[in-house]
């Protein structure tokens, strides 16, 4: 399923945020979205998810404008990480989980419980949490509760998945852990895999495809071992770099200094 | 058998407990063995006499409102996201309190009617709240605020109506604090069908309140309409503590109280956390209301002085556990 913006601007205090954004999520594809801080990046990932509706323009999910699609059909099609959770912290893993099922539960209709169960259980199986299913989500580790999240999101039987700094808080080896299921999800079960990454060698290696913005507009996209390079990121987030190659042949992006003359037009 | 329906069972078993020592027990004491054949076979003998008119409608009553207070504090603390959260926030004992004192005393004849216009009082109340906390939407620290200052402007009223009217007060006073003293088959009428509607709509919706418990962002993303969802709820809340108050007057703590210890007990699960929380609210306002009408007989203290005496305690120390 494809998503796409037309246009999008969003305004907050009289401050624009996004201007004419209009960007194109190829299908089955990952895609990262980068950007300085307060470039507009998590605004960017908001207005995709449909939990800000405060802008100009349209969101077309599958050609259809998000606007006219109910919270819940939307939620079947496009699940959502944030960077924080707040849950309950005495229910299992297995039934926050079963909270991804959410949408496809009417008030009086009920759900399919079978299912439902097979859902949870493929979800679970997925990020290797089974044996934690019972485990309360508070006695969870940082990496444990981040695969928890994954799965809820997986639950929902998405085609697209929006992570918003999915590896936030995570040392190198949750961090490669998380990357490396997202990677696993859009491979194997050819989901879309949206997210605003911070580590630009994190982009490099999994993304497929990499969205920059800076000053509220889209400054490049394309693949990102062809358009990540010194002049990039020093334009982007004023940092002088090097790009070596590694002994596997990768790019590996070192940033060096700051640049002093740099001044991003919104601080 | 899963331990949380254990553990339903047994505030069911206390609840009936409660039920059954608040029938039981008074200035005349019925043994149980007693209490089936004065109910339904020697309707006219004394004991059948106090059961039915006196015993039997303040049993129900009290029984009902704790199930109203419980639920309605249970709901506002999952969608005012804060612990504090009960039913006085949202004006409800505001309001019923202008609206019931002004009717006990400028028209002290009309006793009849003190119920349903502090019924209407309370709804007034919590509608003006929402209608100054609304501002692109609900949120749920707005609704607190607008609700203290609410309540502290219609506060006012009611110390310049007890103040003007002094030699009247001793009702009033009774009223404010809550108590179930004379209470009849007409305000189990007026409470049970709130009751019946807002249980029923809590079990049926009471996922909804888990979805929400994950925080706005997530539930909107998982499909929830957010802002709904916690008008409705709110408004349901209101609803169910209006019609308790109305009857029973500004009856405190239940609704702060009860719905922490149910959450302590049974953990976050809205599931088994309303169920549980109406059924403890149904054991604590019986038993202490027996104790409140028993403990210093043939003087009887209204149940909210047991209720603030007991309950202030309690809330400490969950302070001191939880936050």
């Amino acid at each position: 399923m494809k998503l796409e913006t037309k246009n999008i601007s969003v305004t907050i205090a009289g401050k624009s945020i996004l201007q004419n954004v209009s960007v194109n999520f190829p299908e089955g594809k990952r895609i990262a979205i980068i950007g300085a801080n307060g470039a507009g990046k998590s605004t960017l990932l908001k207005v995709l998810a449909a939990l800000n509706s405060d802008y100009q323009g349209e969101v077309l999910l599958g050609g259809e404008n998000i606007r006219n699609l109910s919270r819940k059909k939307i939620a079947r099609s496009l699940a959502v990480m944030p960077q924080t959770m707040q849950a309950p912290p005495d229910i299992t893993v297995e039934r926050l989980i079963d909270y991804g099922r959410f949408p496809y539960r009417g008030i009086f209709s009920g759900s399919n419980p079978k299912e439902d169960k097979a859902a949870t259980d493929w979800a679970i199986k997925v990020v290797k949490l089974e044996d934690f299913k019972n485990r309360q989500v508070i006695s969870l580790s940082g990496g444990e509760r981040q695969r928890a999240r994954i799965a809820m999101a997986l639950a929902q039987k998405p085609q697209i998945i929006l992570f918003d700094e999915p590896t936030t808080y995570l040392d190198i080896a949750h961090q490669l852990e998380v990357m490396q299921i997202i990677r696993l999800i859009n491979e194997k079960f050819g989901m879309t895999a949206i997210m605003v990454l911070h580590d630009i060698n994190h982009v490099i290696e999994y993304a497929d495809e990499v969205v920059v913005i800076k000053n509220a507009g889209i400054f490049a996209q394309g693949n990102p071992k062809k358009i990540l390079n010194e002049n990039l990121l020093a334009e982007v987030f004023g940092v002088k770099a090097e790009i070596f190659t590694n002994s596997a042949g990768k790019n590996i992006v070192f940033p060096v200094s700051t640049l002093e003359n740099y001044s991003s037009s919104r601080f | 058998m899963k331990k949380p329906v254990i553990i339903l069972i047994a505030f069911g078993i206390v609840a009936g407990f409660g039920i059954c020592l608040s029938v039981m027990k008074g200035s005349v004491n019925i043994p149980a063995t007693e209490i089936y054949s004065a109910i339904f076979e020697n309707e006219s003998s004394v004991h059948g006499q106090i059961l039915n008119n006196i015993r039997l409608p303040r049993t129900i009553v009290a029984a009902l409102v704790g199930i109203n207070l419980s639920l309605s504090g249970a709901i506002l603390q999952a969608v005012m996201k804060n612990p504090l959260a009960d039913p006085h926030i949202i004006g409800i004992s505001s309001g019923a309190g202008l609206a019931g004192i002004a009717v006990m005393l400028l028209f002290p004849e009309s006793s009849w009617a003190i119920a349903p216009v502090s019924f209407f009082g309370a709804m007034g109340a919590a509608i003006l709240i929402y209608i100054l906390a609304w501002k692109n939407g609900i949120r749920p620290i707005r609704i607190i605020l607008a609700g203290v200052a609410v309540s502290a402007f219609l506060g006012a009223g009611i110390s310049s109506l007890m103040i003007l009217n002094s030699d009247k007060v001793h009702g009033a006073l009774m009223w404010m604090v809550g108590g179930l003293s004379a209470r009849s088959w007409n305000h189990v009428e007026i409470i049970l069908p709130y009751t019946i509607f807002g249980m029923a709509a809590a079990m049926i919706f009471a996922n909804y309140l888990n979805i929400l418990s994950l925080g706005d962002e997530m539930a909107k993303s998982l499909g929830l309409r957010v802002e709904f969802v916690r008008l409705t709820f709110t408004a349901l809340a209101a609803l169910l503590a209006a019609s308790a108050v109305s009857v029973v007057g500004l009856l405190g703590f239940v609704g702060l109280i009860v719905p922490h210890a149910a959450r302590l007990i049974l953990g976050s699960d809205y599931r088994y956390l309303l169920p549980g929380a109406a059924l403890l609210g149904v054991a604590t306002v019986t038993i202490s209301d027996t104790f409140a009408r028993t403990i210093f007989a043939p003087v009887e203290l209204p149940v909210g002085i047991v209720m603030a005496a007991a309950g202030a305690p309690f809330f400490l120390f969950l302070l001191r556990k939880e936050l």
